[in-house]
């Protein structure tokens, strides 16, 4: 591992944001660097995420797919190495493989509850165990309207994002007397990659169901976990804020 | 390594853990009561004893232990 650069910085929060290469989680990267936070994002792509103009000393791309227990635990190894270890965990990496039940391989079911649901306790997990010591924290879990409406074709994932919503409070109770909060956030249609694999019709009609009539945008969800993990939220911790326009009305 | 020197070895864990005085971790000291640990920093010491002393504790192991002396029992037993 290579020591940490002389240029980087050495104030502001550690924050890790995973699946931050693109949609929502480059979207809350953004909001945390723009609150003076230092922020690693994951990738695993090829080309590694690039910091915003004049945040280079704040941003660490690390390589790190959550379904590998090692490159978990290389990805905050490095982070640590570099600045210490992380403050604020946005749990964001997630994926879709829809298809109808009937059709639905169990290849197809583990692939998405590993990601989400596995990937999110196994990054959370690695995340407590340095703020236990810290005495402070914050854990946001990126989970979907999805987990209380259960869309069609969605049963994976569905089960995935509920899933996170029984882990989050568990969590949350168990590391509470330490002054670490965990959170979810439930956004509902939100203009990503994930939701242009639906097709321009089908998010036309998910559009059509939003009471503030627009699909989402990645920066109205990085507000909220923004929010979430911020001072102003000290008091909030085990529950879910949808980030929907209202398409679920607080469900 | 001798008792004495096992002894000091966890005696740093618990006060780099627990965030007590080193002179408060002794065999008969209580941990809930004298040394104001919940079952958190339980754990957290467990893992702290595991890595230094390179031994693994179930946690059903844990279930009875109240004080610093069988704590270092259960440890040293397993050395
Ligand atoms: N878009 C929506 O409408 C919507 C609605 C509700 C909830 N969500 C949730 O919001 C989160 C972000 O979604 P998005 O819309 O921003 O999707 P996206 O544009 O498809 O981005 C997904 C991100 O997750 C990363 N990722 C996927 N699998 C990974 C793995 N195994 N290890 C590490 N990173 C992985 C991707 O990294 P790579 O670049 O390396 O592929 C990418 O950064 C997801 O959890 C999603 O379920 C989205």
């Amino acid at each position: 591992m290579s020591p940490a650069p002389s240029d980087t910085a050495t104030s502001g929060r550690v924050v890790l944001v995973t699946g931050g290469s693109r949609g929502i989680g480059a979207a809350c990267a953004a909001w945390f660097l723009a609150n003076g936070d230092r922020v690693a994002v994951t990738f695993r792509g090829e080309a590694a995420p690039v910091a915003p103009p004049g945040a280079a000393q704040r941003f660490l791309a690390v390589r790190c797919d959550v379904t590998e227990p090692a490159q978990v635990e290389a990805a905050y190894g490095e982070i640590e190495a570099r600045w210490g270890p992380v403050e604020v965990l946005v749990s964001n990496a997630g994926i879709t493989k829809d298809t109808l039940v009937l059709r639905m391989g169990e290849d197809a079911w583990h692939e998405v509850i590993e990601t989400n649901l596995t990937g999110g306790f196994r990054v959370a997990k690695r995340a407590v165990a340095k703020m236990l010591r810290l005495h402070r924290g914050r854990i946001v879990f990126v989970s979907s309207v999805g987990a209380f409406v259960g869309l069609p074709g969605q049963a994976n994932y569905a089960a995935s994002k509920a899933g996170l919503v029984g882990m989050a409070r568990a969590l949350a109770r168990e590391v509470a007397s330490r002054q670490i909060t965990v959170n979810v956030v439930a956004p509902g249609v939100v203009d990503t990659d994930m939701t242009g694999a639906l097709g321009k019709t089908r998010v036309g009609e998910l559009e059509a169901m939003v009471p503030l009539g627009r699909v989402g945008l990645p920066a109205d969800v990085a507000a909220v976990v923004g929010f979430l993990a911020s001072d102003g939220a000290a008091y909030v911790t085990g529950t879910v804020v949808p980030v929907d326009g209202g398409l679920g009305m607080g469900l | 390594m001798d008792n004495e020197a096992a002894f000091d070895k966890f005696k740093e864990c618990a006060v780099e853990v627990l965030q007590v005085p080193s002179e408060k971790v002794t065999m008969d000291a209580r941990f809930a009561e004298d040394l104001d640990a919940d079952s958190l920093d339980l754990v957290e010491l467990v893992m702290a004893l595991e890595e230094a002393f390179d031994v693994t504790v179930e946690e059903s192991e844990l279930e009875d232990i109240e004080t610093v002396g069988q704590a270092f029992e259960l440890v040293t037993s397993k050395l």
